[in-house]
């Protein structure tokens, strides 16, 4: 990345890499906290391991490159990549997954590239291609929400599921996927592209237990969580609206289009916007934090 | 003599090696090396190509005209390439398969027609011979490297398939070093052949650099004082 160099006066911005850091990692925590309680805490694990990941790989890359641990580690921003990798991917993946993915990201996007600032692609994100690409067994197998899966799962059943594939009462990840009616559960958005392969209309599809008041169930909730830290990141002016606004308006409104001259086989904005990882998306993601930041220390 | 000699290996396999300095053949580089099976029958076949399109440049460069040597360059090695595929498909033809479109692009392989027109078309016949030799060397230890990375994240083994290449007697060679349900996709794919190349290059690199600043470091000598403050 070229810096443009401009003359005096320079406007020092108050706020330090450090704080923002902290407070783009408090914005995504209430959605973490919603992503715990309706799957399970599956993502607390792999949080707490793509964290360690992050920092054992980030401080090795620095002592090899000799600089100064420390400062680098200080500002959070290692942890933050982790963080924003662990809430991307399915929160009882193997452990293993998660660990690549962040050394990944850490070692060859970021610091490969010359560190924070430097590097081309977001880190966190380049690792879930990466993950993507080389285990998309692994990256896919989303679980239910709590309250519809059939076999329900503790903490020590995850732990263990995470490290060794199957629970203490022996079920495997694929079993804990089993809805009440005893199918697989896919997300909501597979679900519906799955009931139009089979030729149902969406107001058919609409009617699997998967969905909730407006969107799917967890998932919706999960959304306005992130949507709410998103606006937290607005307020104080650590991103900027352009991106994530224009990010949401032209998903709302191409799922408008398609509602209006296809209503059978398509659903409305609402859905579109509370499912998946759109809010993480618009927010987290594609407004690019650790790049914005110099966009956001220089007056606009 | 001797020191021509050594000067051609030291080309070949190191300072001006081809895959690793003058980035040439990539592209069969690239795709053929996710296991190493596949980069030694590569890596042969191109060795082979190489040499006997050496020579024979070496053999004809006195009769061929200045203005049309490019073309006899391509037709020479383009003949090579064709036994070349004609053999591989007679004595290994599962490994002819696999390797498929990569075999006849051996023609395309800029580091062929390089050596023929920037050694073989200047020297004698058994200085190109053994510079053909040393340049197909280089490439193919290269080749085998990265398709040792790539087979080993890949898939966690080594010498998986060898029996199609060397016969039925070479399935003792496949070692499994870890036993894996799921591949590594990233390493089998192109990415982890641009990854792996990457850090191959990057090696030598800092190989270099260091015999270079121990070929530098200074002999510090004791310098002498230049002013002498004693009490007498």
């Amino acid at each position: 990345m070229q810096l443009s160099l401009t003359s005096s006066p320079h406007n020092h911005s108050h706020k330090s890499l450090s704080t923002i850091m902290l407070k783009v990692c408090l914005a995504a925590s209430l959605g973490i906290v919603c992503q715990a309680y309706f799957f399970g805490f599956g993502v607390l694990i792999q949080l707490l391991l793509a964290i360690t990941t992050a920092v054992v790989a980030e401080a090795l890359v620095l002592k090899l490159r000799k600089r100064d641990i420390k400062t680098a580690l200080s500002d959070y921003s290692a942890v933050l990549t982790a963080l924003l990798l662990a809430i991307s991917i399915p929160p009882l993946a193997p452990w293993w997954v998660i660990v690549i993915g962040t050394a990944f990201a850490i070692i060859f996007v970021k610091q490969l590239y010359g560190g924070l600032g430097f590097n081309l692609f977001n880190p966190a994100m380049a690792g879930y291609v990466l993950l993507l690409i080389s285990f998309p067994v692994q990256m896919t197998t989303w679980s239910p929400p709590m309250e519809l899966a059939f076999n329900q799962h503790s903490l020590l059943d995850e732990i263990s599921v995470i490290f060794t594939g199957i629970t203490q009462s022996g079920f495997t990840t694929e079993q804990l996927r089993l809805g009440v009616d005893g199918v697989s559960m896919a997300t909501p958005l597979d679900s519906l592209k799955t009931g139009l392969s089979k030729g149902l209309t969406t107001s058919e599809s609409l009617q699997n237990p998967i969905f909730g008041e407006f969107a799917g169930i967890g998932w919706q909730w999960v959304n306005v969580a992130y949507l709410l830290g998103g606006i937290y990141l607005l307020k104080s002016r650590i991103i900027n609206w352009h991106i994530p606004v224009g990010f949401l308006a032209s998903l709302a409104i191409c799922a408008s289009i398609g509602v209006v001259f296809h209503p059978g086989v398509s659903t409305g904005p609402i859905l579109h916007l509370f499912s998946g990882a759109t809010m993480l998306a618009a927010f987290f993601v594609s407004a690019q934090v650790p790049f914005c930041i110099y966009l956001a220390a220089q007056p606009c | 003599m001797t020191e021509q000699l050594r000067d051609i290996i030291n080309q070949g396999l190191w300072k001006n090696n081809p895959a690793l300095v003058q980035l040439l053949g990539l592209c069969p580089l690239l795709a053929v090396s996710a296991t190493i099976t596949n980069a030694l029958g590569l890596g042969l076949a191109t060795l082979f190509v190489l040499l006997g399109s050496n020579v024979t440049v070496a053999i004809v460069r006195e009769w061929v005209p200045k203005e049309i040597r490019i073309p006899v360059f391509v037709m020479i090695i383009a003949a090579f390439v064709t036994m070349i595929e004609l053999l591989m498909n007679a004595f290994s033809h599962e490994l002819y398969l696999s390797l498929g479109i990569f075999i006849p692009l051996i023609v395309t392989n800029c580091a062929i027609i390089g050596r023929a027109e920037a050694f073989a078309s200047k020297n004698s016949v058994p200085l190109a011979a053994f510079d053909g030799l040393m340049m197909g060397l280089g490439f193919l230890i290269v080749l085998v490297m990265l398709g040792a990375m790539r087979e080993l994240l890949g898939q966690g083994t080594l010498f998986d398939g060898a029996h199609l290449l060397l016969g039925d007697w070479a399935k003792v060679l496949r070692i499994e070093v870890m036993k894996t349900d799921t591949q590594f996709l990233l390493a089998i794919l192109s990415p982890g052949a641009f990854l792996g190349m990457g850090l191959l290059i990057a090696l030598k690199n800092t190989i270099d650099a260091k015999q270079q600043a121990k070929q530098l470091e200074p002999i510090v000598e004791k310098a002498p004082r230049a002013r002498v403050t004693s009490l007498d």
